[in-house]
């Protein structure tokens, strides 16, 4: 090397080191509060769902997680997740097309209201659609002569699920597109491509890995929503109990190991949703250290 | 950008499409409803409301509800605070399981860690039962329902300090060492100083999820009115008599506060951004 690196091997560079850094023991202290604090309120839960989960045997694991209830709460939780998460991937989609690739006035506004429903008390998102919907609601009169029913019912279970993780594809996409900026996409526009050639080619690609991330917090949140679900199911057992419903029944009838067996089904997900969190965030620091993926 | 145009000209297509898919499906999914909700409080004579809002057991519930959630919020600024510190810091065996284990507040179902915390903090539990025998009782008190938020809230002081904390420059810290401030003095004044807009917004963020908590609440805390009844779980019972004015006032109220913490909130970020913004 013939020029000086900037920080030269000096005697000072390894005071100056040491100062920039906590002694010994103040390292080990913080490092020790913080895990301890972390093992009393994550692990700790974690570990009490599953042994609780076999605690009465897996005889009784396996029979309280295949009764039919279970098995139809299982399914609930499927289809409305299913039916909700690609429901705001096309939202989040049409929104940080048009928050991220233009200018426009009430720009700003759009992404205020677009976080609100995180804001929002899920018991509140249940009874504004019940005043909505429900028998005394705006539109019960009218749902009732045409014996539509929403709530108690399929159709309410998602919208509720839909509010719920309204946000969560958005906010991933929208700070990454943005970032992106619409070059690209110029590009592709001056060399002939049409406007969903020019999407689906360029713009999708570059923000898969984002996208991705957002359906599987959506996914996560929509099959554990509790509050804005229990308001708007009415928790009848084999026809509107989701997962979360079918534990609290179980739990207040004091069905604790079955409660959480089920419960361990949910926590597995949670578990699974984390692992696959970390694995996108290595393949698109991957991708970004590779230069924008094509 | 012109201040007389409404839409900045970009070649880009699908402006209108995009633009107003995404405001026709926002108003239908979440401004209908949230209009629904105040509109139907506003059916309630002024005096009505104000006898729904106002009654002892409401008040019972808001103290409890934002006094919990102010005390939950800042046990978590402070350990939040070490956590992220200790993550981008200091090197340890596991750090990187440890590292996405945080965000496990996001991804368990509500009711999942509501069973679980009640069954740890129970009187027969396995932290209930030492807390009982010092005369504390955790589950089914005030105290059960701020660990509840204290474990939801957990993610959100972590995850917005920790960013900030990676992007600092080091060459600051080494010139305040060598202008002869020590390590002490370095984080109080300069470290501290710039973390602080990102801890607020974490504080902010994690006071308002636990304002609106509910799954996990209503296993731990037992569900007494006046003594350990939360605002949502309020509003639920209204519903559950029929009273959907009364709770839609309830419902009102907190919808209000909801508005002006997530403006509170954006304030923050903005200061936060900006500051950040400037050192980078």
């Amino acid at each position: 090397m013939s020029s000086t690196p900037l920080h030269s091997p000096h005697p000072a560079a390894a005071t100056l080191r040491k100062a920039t850094t906590e002694p010994l023991w103040v390292r080990l202290l913080l490092t020790c509060i913080a895990l301890l604090f972390l093992a009393l309120f994550l692990v700790l839960p974690l570990i009490i769902v599953f042994s609780e989960a076999f605690a009465r045997g897996a005889e009784l694991y396996w029979a309280s997680i295949s009764e039919p209830a279970a098995l139809h709460a299982i399914k609930l939780t499927l289809i409305a997740a299913a039916i909700a998460v690609p429901c705001n991937v096309i939202f989040g989609l049409a929104a940080s097309w048009a928050i991220a690739k233009f200018q426009f006035k009430g720009r700003q506004l759009l992404i205020t209201l677009i976080d609100l429903p995180i804001a929002v008390s899920p018991v509140i998102v249940g009874l504004s659609l019940m005043l909505i919907f429900g028998a005394r609601g705006y539109l019960g009169d009218w749902l009732m002569d045409h014996e539509v029913r929403i709530m108690f019912a399929v159709p309410g279970i998602v919208l509720a699920t839909i509010f719920i993780t309204f946000p969560f594809v958005a906010r991933e996409l929208i700070p990454l597109m943005q970032e992106q900026g619409k070059e690209q996409e110029e590009a592709a526009l001056t060399l002939g491509a049409n406007g969903w050639q020019t999407f689906f080619r360029v713009t999708l690609p570059s923000v898969k890995w984002a996208l991705l991330y957002g359906v599987i917090l959506a996914n996560a949140r929509a099959m554990g929503e509790f509050g804005a679900v229990s308001v708007v199911s009415g928790k009848i057992r084999e026809q509107t109990n989701t997962m979360p419903l079918h534990i609290e029944i179980l739990y207040n009838e004091y069905q604790f190991a079955a409660a959480f067996a089920v419960s361990s089904l949910l926590a597995l997900l949670a578990l699974v949703t984390l692992l696959l969190k970390s694995l996108l965030e290595y393949k698109a620091a991957k991708d970004l250290a590779a230069g924008q993926p094509h | 950008m012109t201040k007389s145009s409404w839409l900045k000209p970009t070649v880009l297509p699908g402006f209108g499409l995009s633009l107003g898919f995404a405001t026709f499906y926002l108003s239908l999914i979440v401004l209908l409803p949230l209009a629904a909700l105040l509109g139907h409080s506003l059916t309630l004579r002024w005096a009505e409301f104000w006898k729904v809002v106002a009654s002892d057991r409401a008040i019972a519930s808001y103290q409890l509800t934002f006094g919990a959630s102010f005390i939950a919020a800042a046990v978590n600024l402070v350990f939040g605070l070490i956590v992220a510190w200790v993550l981008v810091r200091y090197n340890f065996f596991g750090k990187k399981v440890i590292d996405a284990l945080v965000d496990l507040p996001f991804a368990l179902p509500t009711a999942v860690a509501g069973i679980a915390l009640t069954a740890i903090y129970a009187p027969n539990g396995w932290i209930g039962q030492h807390l009982s025998a010092l005369g504390i009782k955790a589950a089914y008190s005030p105290l059960g329902v701020t660990l509840a938020l204290i474990f939801i809230g957990l993610p959100f002081v972590v995850r917005t300090v920790q960013p900030v904390l990676e992007d600092l420059e080091k060459e600051i810290e080494e010139a305040a060492a060598s202008l002869g401030a020590n390590r002490l003095q370095t984080f109080c004044r300069i470290l501290f100083p710039a973390l602080l807009p990102s801890l607020l917004t974490g504080f902010a963020l994690a006071f308002a999820r636990a304002v609106g908590e509910y799954g996990s609440v209503v296993f731990i805390s037992g569900n007494m009115p006046m003594k350990t009844e939360i605002t949502p779980l309020l509003i639920m019972t209204r519903l559950e008599q029929f009273d959907y004015a009364g709770a839609a006032a309830l419902g009102s109220v907190m919808l209000l506060i909801s508005f002006i913490l997530l403006l509170l909130i954006n304030l923050l970020q903005h200061w936060s951004n900006n500051r950040h913004g400037a050192k980078a």
